[in-house]
């Protein structure tokens, strides 16, 4: 019987494996931050044990940090001592350090990408779900806990029992003005918010075939949304030559070695999976959230579900739902009003998704009811904004660009979505507060938020293209 | 070190479903750098008006002085969105030992486990019953037996079997975690690394 991809690496990170007992898995590359991982280096501390693999281990301050002045150091207090927490333990621990301004500074998720450390076959966890992301390189990655974080400290590996295998196959040509976003925001709608528990996904079929590396990234990043551990993309050569060239892939022979074994990553015709779900390209349209989790999404065009068209024993969560969000059941959403406009996170703030925005709202302005903050995944994706002219696009337009960050996606720093204000943004959870206390979100793609920036109201961009 | 072998506790019913992360413990709380002094934020927004600690919100179960213990029982999915640990260490630091849904996140799972909270997975109708049965009084009391894997609703006598890996069984009743399995393991895992890496 052949073997799934997720078999294929898994398998070959298996340290040690006892009946009854979870498998000790071996880490190729861990990533942490500032906010999941002071308790784990205080555990080493009591332990009295040192970091296991300083050069496996990879850290960025991102999830709390302003995204304005960020040469001055950071007002909050709380969040200053976090940050101040993380370098200090970086250095007394051996750990290279991406800290606020450094040049390689940015989103835990979007930086190893970026540089070249995510690399297909790998295995990667971070004290973040959305570790999800680096699945489209071919890698088996996923979020884990500060405790689990401190193991791999401790021992480059952690316990786990081999997950489920999904597949979801897309098929099919996408309609103008829908992109990657909405292919995931879709699926989740589809299987629910927990349909993907136990499983980790793997995507495959013609229209994820076509799509770049960043259009991936998002698809993965997103798949711990349906309660999936992670998920993951056959590598492919779009992915070969979105690595080659990057500060730390691998150079000369070594990158021949590498190149042959990434050949060999890809599920074999005959692997079997234990769920298998199909999805035709052509039945999307560009998506948006009306409640308070992922899975509550629809086409732009669509109407909120009607109260009676919940199953019964639903209802009081869709009711709470949309009582947090002020909206009634059965209306559409096209013409509400939004007040912000965000930008950012490590779902959609790289360079394509800020050219994407740029090529719309080139020549166009803001509405006045509105605030939009874009906020890049990484200083490298600000400088190339700023190098190819986008800021000056975005200046013209009234949209604010700052420095990289998590931001508004979870409102640890001061960029907070006031309560009862409506936001529509590019990042991956409409939780209750998740923007800030008592905030309103609509999840949407990039270039839905770029028309909702420009009309003030939510749009069906496919009238602007 | 902390053990855990039988409860048998009151508990207090949540009934919500798809409680996420973000709800037990918003990311503006996660600011500190210690495991402790989580409890008091513990579903911060729905337990206060405004963010206003002076107003409790009496609607939410945490705020009725009806409702304690160390059981928390809630709908389904529970623990869903981020992997933050701190919505463990704010259910454990607010006191609670053990968690009742009909379905729990992966990660969230995992959380509770590695601090000594367990998650206890009931069939939709036993969870129903708990409802019921805590609506219908308070002060019923529910015992959870880790060693039989045995959850019972002491008052009607009604019980179920539940699940958990007998790993994580071992750790939770002798008081050990991951890190000192993983440690006893050292050698295999440099083993691994020569060759290969
Ligand atoms: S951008 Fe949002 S989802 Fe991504 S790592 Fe930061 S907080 Fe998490």
């Amino acid at each position: 019987m052949g073997q799934t991809l997720i078999d294929k690496i898994w398998d070959s990170h298996v340290v040690y494996s006892k009946p009854g007992y979870p498998d000790a898995f071996y880490i190729d590359a861990h990533f942490i931050h500032e906010v999941t991982s002071p308790q784990a280096f205080d555990g080493l501390r009591k332990r009295n044990i040192p970091v296991f693999n300083t050069k496996r281990t990879h850290a960025t301050a991102d999830h709390n940090i302003p995204t304005l002045n960020q040469h001055l150091p950071i007002k909050e207090e709380l969040s200053r001592r976090q940050v101040e927490m993380l370098t200090k333990n970086c250095k007394e621990y051996g750990i290279e350090l991406y800290g606020m301004g450094h040049p390689f500074n940015g989103i835990v998720h979007i930086i190893g990408p970026e540089l070249g450390i995510t690399l297909p076959g790998m295995t990667i966890v971070c004290g973040d779900s959305h570790t999800s992301t680096h699945g489209a390189f071919g890698t088996i990655g996923f979020g884990i806990g500060t405790s689990q974080v401190e193991q791999v400290l401790a021992t480059q590996c952690i316990l786990q029992y081999k997950p489920k295998k999904m597949k979801i196959e897309i098929n099919g040509k996408l309609k103008k003005g829908v992109v990657s976003k909405d292919i995931i925001l879709y699926i989740i709608s589809k299987i629910t918010a927990s349909g993907g528990t136990g499983y980790f996904v793997e995507y495959a079929g013609e229209t994820i075939r076509n799509l770049s590396m960043e259009a991936r990234m998002t698809i993965c990043n997103m798949s711990i949304e349906m309660g999936a551990r992670g998920g993951l993309i056959a590598p492919d050569e779009i992915t070969f030559d979105y690595i080659k060239g990057r500060k730390f892939a691998p150079q000369g022979d070594d990158w021949d070695k590498a190149l042959a074994y990434w050949k060999t990553l890809h599920s074999d015709p005959d692997a079997v999976f234990d769920k298998v779900l199909q999805f035709d390209a052509a039945d999307i349209e560009p998506m948006i959230t009306y409640g308070t989790n992922p899975g509550m999404g629809m086409g732009i065009t669509k109407r909120i579900p009607s109260l009676g068209d919940i199953d019964e024993h639903d209802r009081k969560s869709f009711k709470k739902a949309l009582d947090y969000m002020a909206l009634e059941d059965g209306i559409p959403l096209l013409g509400k009003p939004v007040d912000y406009v965000f930008f950012g996170s490590c779902t959609n703030a790289r360079i394509e998704d800020l050219r994407m925005v740029a090529s719309f709202v080139k020549g166009r302005k803001k509405a006045d009811n509105v605030q939009v903050w874009v906020i890049p995944g990484s200083k490298q994706v600000e400088k190339q904004a700023r190098e190819e002219g986008i800021d000056t696009i975005f200046e013209a337009a009234g949209f604010q660009l700052r420095g990289p960050g998590c931001s508004a996606c979870l409102g640890m720093n001061e960029d907070k979505i006031p309560a009862g204000k409506y936001c529509i943004s590019t990042s991956n959870r409409n939780f209750e507060g998740r923007q800030g206390p008592g905030a309103r979100t609509f999840l949407a793609s990039p270039l839905t938020a770029a028309a909702a920036a420009i009309t003030g109201k939510i749009t069906d961009v496919r009238e602007y293209l | 070190m902390q053990t855990f072998q039988k409860i048998i506790s009151t508990v207090v019913p949540l009934s919500i479903e798809n409680i996420d992360t973000d709800q037990i413990i918003p990311a503006r709380f996660l600011k500190a750098t210690t495991r402790e002094g989580f409890g008091k934020n513990l579903f911060r927004d729905w337990r206060y008006e405004n963010n206003d600690e002076n107003k409790p919100r009496k609607d939410f179960v945490l705020n009725n002085p009806l409702y304690k213990g160390e059981i928390l029982v809630a709908e389904k999915n529970f623990g869903c969105g981020s992997s933050r640990e701190h919505a463990a260490w704010a259910l454990a630091d607010y006191g609670f030992r053990v968690v009742v849904s009909s379905f729990f996140a992966d990660i969230f799972k995992n959380n509770a486990l590695n601090n000594f909270i367990l998650p206890v997975t009931v069939s939709d109708k036993f969870l129903e019953q708990i409802f019921d049965e805590v609506q219908k009084n308070p002060k019923i009391e529910v015992e959870v037996d880790l060693l039989e894997q045995t959850i019972k609703i002491l008052s009607s006598g009604q019980s179920e079997q539940f699940e958990i890996n007998p790993y994580k069984k071992e750790c939770l009743i002798n008081g050990y975690d991951d890190i000192d399995y993983l440690l006893s393991l050292k050698n295999k895992i440099e083993e691994y690394e020569t060759i290969n890496h």
